[in-house]
């Protein structure tokens, strides 16, 4: 505390005077303007969650059309090149525009409230990510406009992809568009990792954090690791189709296998960023609806790690069959198949919470119970394609495509959903109703399985992925009838959902702080929480700082009600990276127009570049030079004069 | 209507060989790989049955774990609300996941020997091979070219390949267009064929009979009809077989088919080959003895007279996007060059 440029007093939470200030403070400009301008974590990741809801919505209507074109043997419903651009769609929809964004929009709004601070530590890199993630999913949509879809799978290899075999703007925009959400995806990534290495409340040691601050943590690790290559690949494919250089092209010594090798390194981390902190939301919410603390919180948070770091080494089992050397196989082969180890410490420890809590059948509940058995088959079927020779069978058969779905549906959208039974109180104040949300599980599971688990024997039975149409007796008919009535059982589902949303903004029961009985920090400020979050900063003593009293593991007690006031302006407590003790008073950004601006002007450099409109790029260019400069203006209030003296 | 190749050509072709004793099982599902013919195919359908048992075996488990876990007789009932129900943190967990890892990974290691034992079983076949096949791949039919020592025992074909019953032949699989796979399920598994590579894979078949494959890398437009056909026959049966193909086209052939060679040199011989004529050209595959063939369009249609007129007469009705262009030709000229084209057996 000694090092503190002053040391605040300890206030109550009750304190009206307190709560004057704080509001006085915290308050936003109002009016049209406050939708730009804002840099609360909050509303920024209720609009990354929305915006990716959308995006599941325009992913999911793409399944559906696919899945009636599917749904017989001969039919004549799509074009091939419809198909065939839907089905690529379907991918990036889902895999870039939903996955990834829906988590960050947990994350977004949990983090700061798990880990007791005001808000994430760059507020207005936050509202930048935001923003140019929007804009890359509206500049990749814009090419419905023109008929103009990406036609190449999210994957996207060469040499179809090259300009002699894809003529049109398909892939640029492809490949534009993706650049730009690598952009937001590492600015994201960066925010998370600061975040938490230097904004979590006093004495909360890194032992103690949630597991989902575990799962974004790793994720973020990776991307800002990966990201790079993939971003590489898609301006260098930009570079070769627009520019004649010869990255991929053969005729000119280029090498398609270099593509995938820049793809997968960053692709299959990706899908471990995609499942990690879903796993991550879980792992926090299953423990409290089974009323006990997670089994086993050092293995968990540690496998969460160990299964990213041996995600780095199995890129190449998405190219067993590329004719690559036996003795390069056998090695991806085999830490394939032993990434499996840390994921089931996460099953076994997932069963035992339940098993030796007592759990409440609730909405929530149902969603993370059943999640455990669909990991599970998404586990085991991956297990199968990671054994080379297998594999060579498996591979680009519907069996990818059902443990695809099992993972990203199952690990990915039914933690999700349950994450949103669980914490949408917390955002909005009202609960969901439970009726319509055992309908929407029941339907959901119901669907879900039907659609997807058949799939795992049509590709068996040797369906291929990525046809547009199959003849007749091949064995495939029924078992894709099937699936197709499944898909919309699904949809079904999520209908339910929506509706029991709109419901509960309007009639929905008023939650209160803590609804659930649960133990972590998020749940002691109320629903939903004041622009700064909490009124006093808490002090943390535990894992569980609301569980105290109950658990009664210690004499220490967590102070959540009583606290250190910070008030003179945006201000939260800069604490020590493994211990938490904190050792600065930060002062943070407020609203600005400097994130909207900045993302628009990259938008418009890329739209430039996508037209080859160079005055528009010039342009583009120029607006950014701008914004930043504006943006990165010194700032006394924001203690930037105080950073000089540190040298 | 047209009939599609898959019911009335194979059903034929199995016919046709005789002692098909693998015609059954792949008759009814003939994509599916869990039954394998042949000596690169047996240690694979060993493992990929093995490790579905395992996986089964898995998901059982944990079922039945997590269903106890859920419904397990619980002092004082069933909650409703969890905020009214204190947390407690009973019992021990921890031997849970180390005994629950601790078995898990002793299947894991013991997979990945299981893994690696087999590929090195399949990675190279036992014997001698019987012969090399070169198989181009392109947007979207096969070329497949039998290799020989001298130049008159090569030539080329299309969509089929013929080989000796249980004999390993050599695949060389040479990139063209974009990347494309051949995979044909009951043989094999995928080697994808890379455009500036030439990858190596090989297939045997245990017993006579015709495996259908299929390209199995997204290739673009007509990805999905991009069939193949590997059909196995008696050793004697084959070379005879490599005997018709290897002459070239018949001379002696009927006055309306005679004249279809002259319309088919004018409209046809800049794309195809007919080894014996003048047509050489290389765009599409070589026709030399494409009333032979079982199939069309790699795999779309049937190999009838009636379908050979309809897929000239407007081939892109069929696999919209293909190469072949719509000619426009006259009723008379499509009968005589159809007429042409059933000659060369």
């Amino acid at each position: 505390m000694a090092e503190l440029s002053r040391v605040p007093g300890i206030v109550d939470d009750t304190d009206p005077a307190v709560r004057r200030r704080l509001d006085e403070t915290w308050a936003e400009s109002g009016g049209i303007a406050a939708w730009f301008t804002t840099v609360d974590h909050k509303k920024i990741g209720i609009r990354y969650l929305v915006t990716a809801f959308v995006f599941l919505l325009l992913g999911g209507v793409e399944a559906l059309v696919m899945r009636m074109q599917l749904a017989g043997p001969d039919r004549t419903l799509l074009t091939p090149e419809l198909y065939n651009q839907l089905f690529t769609m379907h991918g990036v929809t889902m895999i870039f525009l939903y996955a990834g964004p829906i988590l960050s929009g947990f994350s977004n709004y949990l983090w700061p409230l798990l880990i007791g601070a005001r808000d994430m530590a760059f507020p207005r890199l936050n509202a930048l990510s935001y923003w140019v993630f929007l804009f890359a999913g509206i500049f990749i949509y814009a090419s419905f406009g023109w008929g103009v879809m990406p036609n190449n799978g999210w994957f996207n290899y060469v040499p179809y992809a090259a300009r002699e075999f894809n003529p049109g703007p398909n892939i640029d925009i492809l490949s534009l568009g993706l650049i730009l959400l690598g952009i937001s995806t590492t600015v994201g990534a960066v925010n998370f990792i600061v975040t938490v290495m230097r904004l979590r409340a006093p004495g909360m040691s890194i032992n103690r954090v949630p597991i989902l601050i575990w799962g974004t943590l790793t994720a973020s690790v990776a991307n800002v690791l990966v990201i790079p290559a993939v971003s590489l690949a898609f301006l260098l494919l930009w570079f070769d189709r627009n520019f004649d250089t010869a990255f991929f092209q053969v005729d000119a010594g280029g090498q398609p296998l270099l593509w995938q090798h820049l793809f997968w390194i960053f692709g299959h981390p990706w899908v471990y960023a995609i499942v990690l902190p879903a796993m991550g939301l879980v792992s926090d919410a299953l423990p409290v609806l089974s009323r006990r603390p997670l089994v086993g919180y050092t293995p968990v948070a540690l496998s969460t790690v160990a299964t990213m770091a041996l995600g780095f080494g199995v890129w190449v089992h998405h190219m067993f069959a590329t004719g690559l050397p036996d003795i390069s196989m056998s090695f991806f082969s085999g830490a394939s198949i032993v990434i499996a180890i840390p994921s089931a410490v996460a099953v076994f420890a997932w069963i035992a919470t339940i098993w030796m809590g007592r759990p409440v059948f609730n909405t929530a509940f149902l969603f993370f119970s059943s999640f455990i058995l669909m990991f599970v088959i998404g586990g085991v079927s991956g297990f199968m394609t990671a054994s080379v020779p297998v594999d060579w069978q498996l591979t680009d058969t519907y069996f990818v495509v059902a443990h695809i779905h099992y993972v990203l549906i199952g690990i990915n959208l039914f933690p999700v959903v349950g994450g949103l039974y669980y914490w949408l109180p917390k955002m909005t104040g009202r609960m969901l109703n439970e009726g319509l949300g055992q309908l929407n599980f029941w339907l959901m599971f119901i669907g879900f399985n039907m659609a997807f688990f058949p799939m795992h024997v049509t590709g068996l039975l040797g369906m291929p992925r990525r046809i547009y149409t199959y003849q007749s007796g091949l064995g495939w008919d029924s078992l894709n009838m099937v699936t197709t009535v499944g898909s919309f059982i699904l949809a079904a589902g999520i209908l339910v959902l929506l509706v029991n949303i709109a419901l509960s903004l309007g009639f929905g029961r008023r939650a209160g702080a803590n609804p659930w009985g649960a133990g972590s920090l998020e749940w002691a400020t109320s629903s939903p929480p004041p622009h700064y979050n909490f009124v006093v900063i808490p002090e943390v003593a535990s894992r569980h700082p609301l569980w105290e009293e109950s658990l009664q593991e210690s004499l220490r007690r967590s102070r959540v009600r009583q606290g250190y006031e910070l008030s003179e302006g945006h201000e939260t407590f800069g604490t020590g990276t493994l211990d938490g003790r904190p050792d600065v008073i930060l002062r943070m950004p407020g609203d600005s127009w400097m994130p909207f601006l900045l993302s628009l002007s990259l938008t418009l450099l890329f739209a430039g570049m996508l037209l080859q409109s160079w005055w528009a790029g010039a342009a583009g260019l120029l607006a950014i030079l701008v914004s930043l400069a504006v943006w990165l203006w010194p700032e006394p209030h924001l203690g930037q004069a105080v950073e000089r003296e540190h040298g | 209507m047209m009939r599609s190749a898959f019911l009335g050509g194979t059903l034929a072709a199995v016919d046709s060989v005789p002692g098909a004793a693998a015609a059954e099982a792949t008759q009814s599902l003939p994509m599916n790989f869990l039954t394998g013919y042949g000596d690169r195919a047996f240690p694979v359908v060993n493992l990929t049955w093995g490790v579905l048992a395992i996986s089964v075996i898995v998901v059982i488990v944990i079922t039945a774990l997590l269903l106890g876990a859920l419904f397990r007789r619980r002092p004082g009932g069933w909650a409703h609300d969890p905020a009214r129900l204190p947390v407690s943190r009973e019992g021990n967990g921890l031997p849970w996941i180390s005994i629950g890892v601790g078995i898990s990974t002793v299947v894991l290691f013991g997979t990945v020997v299981w893994t690696m034992t087999t590929l090195s079983a399949v990675m190279e076949p036992d014997e001698d091979t019987a012969l090399t096949i070169e198989v181009d791949a392109h947007q979207w039919w096969w070329e497949v070219r039998y290799l020989g020592d001298s130049p008159d025992e090569i030539f080329t074909t299309a969509n089929e390949i013929h080989i000796p019953v249980g004999r390993p032949v050599r695949v060389r699989l040479v990139g063209g267009d974009v990347i494309h796979s051949f995979w044909v399920p009951a043989l094999s598994g995928k080697t994808d064929v890379i455009p500036g590579r030439t990858n190596r894979t090989w297939i045997e078949a245990s017993e006579p009979g015709v495996y259908r494959g299929q390209c199995a890398e997204y290739c673009g437009l007509q990805h999905a009809k991009m069939g193949l056909f590997v059909i196995a026959s008696p050793e004697d049966e084959f070379e005879a077989w490599r005997e018709a193909q290897l002459a070239p086209a018949s001379d002696d052939i009927a006055e309306d088919a005679a004249r279809g060679r002259e319309d088919f040199m004018r409209n046809c011989s800049a794309c195809h080959t007919v080894r014996g004529t003048p047509a050489g050209g290389a765009v599409g595959p070589d026709l030399t003895h494409v009333a032979s063939r079982r199939t069309i369009a790699a795999g779309t249609l049937e190999n009838t007279p009636a379908n050979l007129t309809a897929w000239i007469e407007d081939a892109q009705t069929f696999k919209p996007g293909n190469r072949m262009p719509t000619l426009d030709l006259e009723g008379q000229t499509l009968m005589d060059i159809v007429a042409y084209l059933e000659t060369l057996e």
